[in-house]
C-alpha cells in the first residue's frame, strides 16, 4: 500500500490554532477535539503511520558543506513566507483515499495540506537488498 | 491485400482505441505498458491479418494479443514481478490457443480511464492532453496542433501526467456517488475545451467523447446537456463561414445550411433534460442553442426566453463571460443602450468577444468613432485570421 506525506502548510502570519489557545486549557481542549477524533479514525483505519507538530521555523538550524568544511547557520533553509507546521505520514490505498484524509485534516487545522507519495520508505538497506 | 488490412486496422484503432486501451490499463495496471502492448498488437495485426483474414471482432483481437504480449514481456522482466502476481490472480489464464482467452474490451473501463485522465490532481492542460491521447487515440502531434503548442511540449505534458498518475497512485475507477457530480465537471470541461480547441479542430473527437459519457452515465443530466450543446453548436457549423471562408454572424446565417439531424437530436436531449428538471450550466447553454435553432429567421428568435435562460445561467455561474452574452440578449430585448450599460460594467478588458460586442453596440448607437477603436482592438486580439478579417471589414463599413 502506498504511503503519503500530508504536510500542513502555514503562512508566516498564520499561527496554528492550538498555539493561540495555549494559555486557555478549556479553549485548547475544544480546539483539539476534532483533530483527536480524526487521529483516532486514522488509527482505527490502519492508516496512521507517524505524525508530528514542528516548533516554529525560527527554531530551525541549517548544516551544510562538506566533510572538510561544515557551516552551521541560523535557519530556516528556505526564505519563504510559508513553512511546514506539522505532518502526517499515512498509508492509503490510492490518491483518492489520501486526498480524503487530507480534506479532513485541513478541515481541522484550517491550513492547506500538501499530499505527496513516498517513492520509498524505511531504511535504504531494506529498500535495496 | 495489405491496403484493405491497413484500412481495417486504422478504422479499428480510430473507433476502438479508447476501449481497447482502457481494458488493457485495467488488466495491466500501467498506462505505458498498455500503450506499448496495444502498439505491438497493431504491428502483429499487419503481419497476421493478411494471412489469416481480418477477425470478426478486431478490437477483441487486438486487446487479446496486446494482453498476451504484455504478459510475455513481464515474464522476461523481473521489474514486473508485482504486476505478474496481480495478473496471475486474473480469472482467465494466459494460454496461447484457448478460445476463451479472448479479452473483450469493456465500456466501463473507458469511463474509469476518463476519470483517471481528468483527475483534479492533474492540471487542466494535462487532463485535456491525456484524455485526447488515451481515449480517442489521437497522435500527439494532432493534440499539439489543436492547442497551439509544439509536439515536444505536448509529449512532455503527457509523459509528466502519466508519471504523476503512476507515482501518486491515482486510481483507475469511477468516483464514489458522493463525488461523481463534482468529478464529472472536470470530464465535461475537458470535452468542452477539446471541442473549442483553437488550432486544428477536434470537434468530431469531442462529440464522440460527449456521446460516450452520456451513454455511460445516463443518470447525469449535465452529460446530456453537454452533448446537446455540442450537437446544437455543430449543427450551425456549415453556416458559420461563406464560400470564401468569411465569417457569417448568426443574424446573417443561411439557416437552411444548419444541420437538421443534429438539431433534432439536440432538441430531444434538451427536452429530456427539461423533464428531469435538474438544470446545470451545460443544459442551460444547450437550451439557449435550442431556442436559436427553433427560429426560422434571426428576427423570429425568442429573445425573451433566451434572456430568461441567461438569467438562470448567470445566477448559477457568476461568470463575466456569461454576463457578456446575457447583455447581448438584453440588447435584443431592450435595445443596445441598455446592453452597452451592462457591458461597460464588465471587467473583461483584453477578451476579444468583449471588445467585439462593445464595438457592435457602439456602432448600433451611432458612436462610429468609438466603435472603430473597439473593432481595431478586437481584431488585434483575434487568434483566428477569419475573425480578425471580419472585424476589420466591420470597421471599414462604419
Amino acid at each position: 500500500m502506498p504511503t503519503y506525506l500530508l504536510s500542513v502548510h502555514a503562512g508566516a502570519e498564520q499561527q496554528p490554532a492550538h498555539d493561540q489557545a495555549d494559555h486557555d486549557p478549556a479553549a485548547m481542549q475544544a480546539m483539539m477535539r476534532p483533530i483527536l477524533d480524526l487521529e483516532e479514525q486514522l488509527a482505527a483505519a490502519g492508516a496512521w503511520v507517524f505524525s508530528g507538530r514542528l516548533t516554529d521555523p525560527g527554531s530551525a538550524t541549517v548544516v551544510r558543506g562538506t566533510a572538510a568544511d561544515h557551516m552551521i547557520t541560523d535557519g530556516p533553509y528556505a526564505e519563504s513566507k510559508e513553512h511546514i507546521a506539522g505532518f502526517y505520514v499515512i498509508d492509503a490505498a490510492d490518491l483518492d483515499e489520501a486526498l480524503d484524509w487530507a480534506r479532513r485534516v485541513t478541515d481541522c487545522v484550517g491550513m492547506p495540506i500538501e499530499v505527496r507519495p513516498f517513492a520509498a520508505t524505511g531504511r535504504m538497506q531494506d529498500q535495496f537488498s | 491485400m495489405t491496403a484493405p488490412v491497413r484500412a481495417a486496422l486504422d478504422g479499428t484503432m480510430r473507433a476502438e482505441h479508447g476501449r481497447c486501451l482502457a481494458t488493457l490499463v485495467r488488466i495491466l495496471g500501467d498506462i505505458d505498458l498498455a500503450e506499448d502492448a496495444l502498439a505491438e498488437a497493431a504491428a502483429r495485426a499487419l503481419e497476421r491479418w493478411p494471412r489469416d483474414g481480418i477477425p470478426d471482432r478486431p478490437g477483441a483481437w487486438l486487446t487479446t494479443v496486446a494482453r498476451r504480449h504484455a504478459l510475455d514481456r513481464l515474464r522476461r522482466e523481473t521489474r514486473g514481478r508485482e504486476l505478474r502476481d496481480q495478473l496471475a490472480r486474473e480469472p482467465t489464464p494466459p494460454t496461447r490457443d484457448a478460445y476463451e482467452d479472448v479479452v473483450e474490451p469493456v465500456d466501463d473501463d473507458q469511463l474509469r480511464m476518463l476519470f483517471t485522465c481528468c483527475h483534479p490532481a492533474l492540471s487542466t492542460e494535462a487532463q485535456v492532453a491525456l484524455t485526447l491521447r488515451l481515449l480517442t487515440g489521437l497522435p500527439t502531434d494532432r493534440v499539439a496542433d489543436a492547442f497551439l503548442v509544439s509536439e515536444s511540449a505536448m509529449a512532455q505534458r503527457i509523459t509528466r501526467a502519466k508519471r504523476k498518475i503512476r507515482d501518486t497512485h491515482i486510481p483507475f475507477r469511477v468516483p464514489l456517488p458522493n463525488q461523481l457530480a463534482d468529478r464529472l465537471q472536470a470530464v465535461l470541461a475537458v470535452i468542452y475545451l477539446s471541442y473549442n480547441a483553437e488550432g486544428r479542430d477536434l470537434r468530431a473527437e469531442a462529440i464522440r467523447l460527449a456521446r460516450l459519457v452520456d451513454r455511460l452515465l445516463p443518470d447525469q443530466p449535465e452529460a446530456a446537456g453537454l452533448l446537446a450543446l455540442l450537437l446544437l453548436t455543430e449543427s450551425r457549423w456549415p453556416a458559420r463561414r461563406d464560400a470564401s471562408g468569411r465569417v457569417v454572424l448568426l443574424r446573417d446565417q443561411d439557416r437552411h445550411r444548419w444541420d437538421r439531424a443534429l438539431i433534432e437530436e439536440g432538441h430531444d436531449l434538451v427536452r429530456a433534460c427539461l423533464r428531469r428538471d435538474q438544470p446545470g450550466p451545460y443544459q442551460l447553454q444547450a437550451a439557449i442553442g435550442a431556442v436559436h435553432a427553433d427560429a426560422a429567421t434571426f428576427e423570429e428568435t425568442d429573445w425573451r426566453q433566451i434572456l430568461q435562460l441567461y438569467d438562470q445561467l448567470l445566477d448559477m455561474t457568476q461568470s463575466p463571460v456569461v454576463a457578456l452574452n446575457r447583455a447581448l440578449a438584453v440588447g435584443e430585448v431592450r435595445g443596445p443602450a441598455k446592453a452597452l450599460a451592462l457591458v461597460e460594467e464588465l471587467d473583461l478588458d483584453g477578451y476579444q468577444p468583449f471588445h467585439a460586442a462593445r464595438a457592435d453596440l457602439l456602432r448600433r448607437l451611432g458612436h462610429g468613432h468609438e466603435a472603430g477603436r473597439e473593432y481595431e482592438r478586437a481584431a488585434g486580439l483575434a487568434n483566428d485570421p477569419a475573425v480578425a478579417a471580419h472585424l476589420d471589414r466591420e470597421r471599414h463599413h462604419l
